[in-house]
């Protein structure tokens, strides 16, 4: 019986192979966009931890010198031999066919954390790098180009693109002396006692200490939320796939109950059938997220690198922790779109006719309890907001927002029709309208999809474009200088200093110094008076007089970061004594800031010199190379404000490359989901349709009506997506950035790309509806006719 | 003849095994292939004798090498310590060069045990750049700031220190009896195929000094001994692991004495005795026994910290007890070593390594 009972269900899949494949193919899009999401993640997060890895000495202190020579090896052996455990990293640029590549070379033996005893932190030298198998570490895409190095290079997947590990003694041979020393790692554990540091040294922590899995983990949160988002989505397809399944196999389930199969054994079966393909489109979905994220990988890790300076590899591999929660996301919501199903097909008189309406009647009912149900998610989401800190509430917000929202639509769905229908003329207005109003439990859900994934659309493009369109506008300002200079000691400064002031339009010196504000690290700078601050420097509140105020020295200018944290406004009293004289914004930098006059500071740390110079200019590229010809600088100690506003743009693209790919993806989950609850109603309209044919409405003016209906539904879903998406633009720039970051965007509307979003979805659900409308135009008019014969 | 050769080598062989940490397994990976031919490494010969002040210092063409000393001590309370100072050298190549080039490797053992607490510490350095090596006349071996200097000729008189994150020591110390040469007049044979070393010992040292501890620094007197061996050719590969004793008797002679567990051969001891006057007496296989009669828990293992050793050619028969069950080194290499003290026919003190367990 279980057998014949089982092969009695299958058979509806042979009959009907498309929908085989929706089901499938829906279950199987949504395991692919989270474990696609998840995929990406988890790589993300595995370079974190290696990048913590040797290249930069993780979050270990560095030695060096205090006039920023390199040291030499014999300075280093002294430092060893006087009893403090420091280790040399040797770095410097190598070329091989043209490419350059970043050489780091390591002292493995003394490597902190090399030995068991010691209980530092830092990840592990990799093996490899001395004895008989001394080789050269690279990442394997790069192993093939550095095939005529006179090295053995070896591939090593736990090194970045464009960066070589390997012993000093190595690095030093392949960089024919211009490798030198370039600073020491300090191990956390120094022996007891040892001298006290030679001035000539300083020890620091290094610059890009600020924990990257924290500052990333509003991009990952981001990403999570994106793929939690169209595995909804997705789900809402296979509830529409299993829904239709068991609504067109009522016939099957009857007779074989009729023919004395147990409910509890049908359940079993059905329960088996679903398990069965859960597994084979979860199985297909995790192979195709696979792909996702292969394809998306690298876009990611180029946003990654340019936002966060994180480096992550770039590269794929398979981690058996996505395939098992893969297929179980798989499972699970195999599980949570057929419970309906099931429940309804427990409770199935075994001789009831299923009549589509009183379907709707019955939702009229429940809409009360969706309208509760849609307000206890909102209400969540706020008290979440307001009990929890930090991401945590900014999406937990989200989430209430997003589902109450959801929630909501059939009941506003169904007033506005609602309100048609009062306001239409004539019969087949009226008709159209309140049919429409009737097909809404069965759309309800595919509905939902839709408008989950325009707002998610809207929400997200809109958060990256605000921040883009703030983010350039914030570097005009702030990079006012045409180039920016860095010099490495005193000595150079009072060498350059004359061609400087004889080039340049005006020289203005950027000078720093740590200090602490209400206990947390903050740099102090000193400004010097000039007409380019006056017009440019980004203020988001100041007094009037607040430019004239800080040159003479009567308080202070604070980023927005710090106001935020220390709740801090124009008028107030810093910890040191300085009136805040005005806020700005300060993009990208974590920590605090402020800034004092340049006399002002010059008093208070006598003995710092600037080493970081504005240069204003009208040719900055003569200027620049004039300067690297003359004075022999390193690459890096030159910015060109054109360049440095190049590259962010170049990443704000790539960031939009990947939200792109995403908008476009759950947008055609939603649209799948529309076609298949378009199918499963296309099978119950029947016996409605069939009067309003007989009363001489041809079938290709029903197929247009149908096609007007999926579209304005649309419209609508669409309309109410806008606040939607741009409630959740608001919540991520205003409540998750600032407590990612420390600091909030404006918001900026986009109206054109919403308009685009718009047509798109337009044509979605065009495409959605054409096919059940093609099928129903030419339905053969026996079908039809069949209704009235038919007891159905 | 003596443990030691058998003792770098059953710790190259653990740390192949166990491919402990990255750094190590490269410092391994110069003793890779032990047991074969050394290929381009100088072999020891009767023919050249051992010769001092020279043969103090390095032999960077022989692959391995130690510098090993070990002190019984206490102090003005009679509280016992152990204090162990070892400088290990292997070879990745028969050479040296200056620079980061170089293929020699060092690795400093510093270890403080008391009746309560014992303390670790390591280091590991490479050759050519002067931050770890040793130097014949004046003598002097160090890694970073750890050395055994001598002040006066030879090794007669040095200064010995060393520090890790919560300990340290400084010493002095001064020889009141011969440099002993084991076996044949300091060639040493380690095995009927042939296998040898050059082996010295000076197990005649008055040591005092500071101990710093955690709490408190100590004041302490005692007695050193010091092992010199070099080699290129260590034993075969079924020896896994050895009991190695050193006791300096209260009557003034001294006993040195191993057992080494052969996987395939069963066990094999050898034994010095060493007169107060320096004079030594070797014993062939099963002369010296040594039995554990009690066990302990350390560090995760069962290791046994009570021995009957017996040497009955000179009626020995004494209970070793370890001062302090718990001295692990817990080293890239582990193994255990620390203080002992004897009771028996012949009372006194010592020190006891144990590997393999």
């Amino acid at each position: 019986m279980m057998a014949s009972g089982m092969s009695a269900l299958m058979s509806h899949w042979w009959r009907n192979p498309w929908q085989l494949l929706t089901l499938i193919a829906g279950l199987a899009l949504a395991t692919a966009l989270w474990s696609g999401v998840q995929a990406i993640n988890a790589e993300a997060r595995a370079s974190y931890a290696a990048a913590s890895d040797v290249l930069g000495g993780g979050d270990l202190a560095r030695l060096s010198r205090v006039d920023g020579r390199s040291l030499s090896t014999d300075e280093y052996t002294t430092l060893r031999r006087s009893g403090w455990l420091v280790s040399p990293v040797m770095q410097g640029i190598l070329e091989a066919q043209g490419t350059e590549f970043v050489l780091t070379g390591i002292e493995p033996l003394t490597w902190p954390g090399a030995s068991p005893g010691a209980e530092t932190g830092s990840a592990a030298v990799p093996g490899g790098l001395l004895g008989e198998e001394a080789a050269v570490l690279a990442h394997p895409d790069d192993a093939a180009l550095l095939s005529d190095i006179d090295a053995p290079v070896r591939a090593d997947t736990g090194r970045t693109r464009g960066r070589l590990l390997a012993d000093i003694a190595l690095a030093e041979r392949l960089l024919e002396g211009r490798g030198r020393i370039d600073y020491l790692i300090v191990s956390p554990d120094q022996p007891r006692g040892i001298p006290d540091l030679p001035e000539a040294y300083r020890i620091s922590v290094p610059e890009n200490t600020t924990d990257i899995s924290r500052l990333t983990r509003s991009f990952h949160l981001n990403l999570t939320a994106f793929g939690l988002l169209s595995f909804a989505v997705g789900i809402f397809i296979v509830y529409g796939a299993t829904g239709l399944a068991f609504e067109q196999r009522r016939a099957v389930f009857r007779t074989l109950r009729a023919l004395g199969l147990p409910l509890s054994r049908l359940m079993l079966l059905v329960t088996a059938e679903l398990g069965l393909f859960a597994l084979v489109a979860g199985a297909a979905g995790v192979a195709l997220g696979y792909l996702i994220a292969a394809a998306l990988l690298p876009d990611v890790a180029a946003t990654l690198r340019g936002l966060y300076g994180a480096e992550i590899t770039g590269q794929l591999t398979l981690r058996w922790s996505w395939w098992i929660s893969g297929l179980a996301m798989a499972v699970a919501g195999t599980a949570v779109a057929a419970v309906a199903a099931l429940i309804r097909l427990a409770r199935m008189p075994l001789l009831s006719f299923n009549h589509p309406r009183a379907m709707s009647l019955q939702a009229a009912g429940t809409q009360h309890i969706l309208l509760l149900v849609a307000c206890a998610f909102c209400a969540g989401g706020l008290m979440i907001s307001w009990l929890a800190d930090g991401l945590v509430a900014g999406f937990g917000l989200l989430a209430g927002l997003l589902l109450g929202a959801a929630l909501c639509l059939p009941v506003v769905l169904s007033a506005v029709l609602r309100l048609a229908e009062t306001r239409a003329g004539g019969a087949v207005a009226q008709w159209f309208w309140a049919d429409s109003r009737q097909q809404l439990p069965g759309l309800s859900m595919a509905l939902m999809a839709l408008l989950l994934a325009m707002a998610a659309n809207i929400g997200v493009s809109t958060m990256v474009s605000s921040f883009r369109l703030t983010f350039t506008g914030y570097l005009d300002q702030r990079l006012s200088s045409e180039l920016y200079l860095r010099v490495n000691s005193d000595a150079q400064v009072i060498e350059m200093m004359p061609f400087l002031v004889s080039n340049a339009d005006a020289v203005l010196p950027v000078v720093s110094a740590d200090a602490r504000e209400g206990g947390l690290p903050a740099e102090i700078f000193g400004l010097r008076d000039h007409q380019t601050y006056r017009d440019n420097w980004p203020l988001l509140e100041a007094r009037a007089d607040v430019w004239d105020q800080l040159a003479a020295g009567n308080g202070a200018l604070i980023n927005e970061q710090l106001a935020r944290r220390q709740n801090l406004v124009p008028g107030d009293t810093l910890s040191g004594g300085d009136v805040v004289l005005g806020i700005y914004s300060d993009y990208g930098n974590p920590a605090g800031q402020i800034v004092i006059s340049e006399a002002l500071f010059t008093s208070r740390y006598p003995g710092a010199t600037a080493r970081q110079f504005g240069l204003r200019t009208d040719r900055p590229d003569a200027l620049a190379a004039a300067l690297q010809e003359r004075f022999d600088l390193p690459a890096d100690a030159l910015i060109n404000q054109q360049d440095l506003k190049a590259f962010s743009l170049s990443v704000f693209d790539r960031t939009f490359s990947v939200t792109a790919a995403l908008n476009v993806l759950t947008l055609s989950v939603a649209g799948l989901a529309i076609l298949i609850s378009l199918l499963t109603l296309a099978a119950m309209r029947l016996p409605q349709l069939a009067p309003v044919w007989a009363l001489g409405m041809t079938r290709r003016q029903l197929a247009g009506l149908e096609l007007i209906r999926a579209v304005s539904l649309a419209v609508l879903t669409g309309l109410l997506a806008v606040p939607l998406g741009l409630l959740l633009a608001w919540v991520l720039l205003a409540v998750v950035n600032v407590e990612a970051f420390g600091w909030r965007l404006p918001m900026f509307l986009f109206p054109a790309d919403m308009l685009r979003l718009g047509a798109l979805t337009l044509i979605v659900a065009f495409l959605a509806a054409l096919w059940p409308a093609v099928r129903l135009a030419r339905m053969p008019p026996q079908t039809l006719l069949r209704v009235f014969s038919n007891e159905r | 003849m003596n443990g030691r050769p058998v003792q770098i080598l059953l710790r190259v062989i653990l740390a192949l095994c166990f491919a402990v940490f990255p750094a190590v397994s490269a410092v391994a990976q110069g003793f890779a292939g032990l047991g074969a031919a050394a290929e381009g490494f100088t072999q020891p010969s009767r023919d050249i004798p051992v010769s001092f002040p020279r043969d103090h210092g390095p032999h960077p063409d022989f692959r391995i090498e130690w510098w090993y000393l070990t002190a019984n001590l206490q102090d003005a309370d009679g509280t016992k310590y152990g204090l162990q100072w070892t400088l290990f050298r292997s070879a990745m190549a028969p050479e040296e060069k200056d620079g980061w080039a170089s293929p020699q490797i060092w690795m400093g053992h510093a270890a403080v045990t008391t009746p309560t607490a014992h303390y670790v510490a390591e280091r590991l350095a490479r050759g050519g750049i002067g931050q770890a090596g040793a130097r014949a006349d004046p003598f002097s071996a160090w890694i970073d700031d750890w050395e055994m200097t001598a002040t006066g000729d030879g090794i007669d008189a040095l200064e010995l220190r060393a520090r890790g994150t919560d300990f340290g020591y400084d010493m002095t110390l001064s020889a009141t009896g011969p440099i002993v040469l084991q076996g044949d007049r300091g060639y040493s044979v380690k095995s009927t195929g042939g296998r040898a070393s050059y082996y010295y010992s000076q197990p005649f040292y008055e040591i005092s000094g500071t101990l710093r501890l955690p709490e408190r620094d100590v004041t302490v007197t005692g007695t050193a001994w010091l092992d010199r061996e070099w080699a290129s050719q260590p034993l075969g590969d079924t020896q896994i692991s050895w009991d190695w004793f050193s006791m300096v008797f209260d009557g003034g002679e001294r006993l040195m004495g191993f057992t080494l567990h052969d996987s395939e051969t069963g066990d094999f001891t050898a034994a010095t005795w060493i007169a107060s006057d320096g004079t030594p007496t070797p014993y062939p296989n099963g002369a010296f026994q040594s039995r554990p009669l009690e066990t302990a828990q350390v560090a995760g293992r069962d290791v046994p910290v009570v021995w009957q050793v017996l040497l009955p050619d000179k009626g020995i028969d004494v209970t070793v007890r370890a001062l302090n069950p718990q001295a692990w080194m817990d080293t890239s290499v582990s193994y255990w070593e620390g203080p002992v003290t004897i009771t028996g026919s012949h009372p006194g003190r010592g020190y006891l390594e144990m590997t393999g367990y």
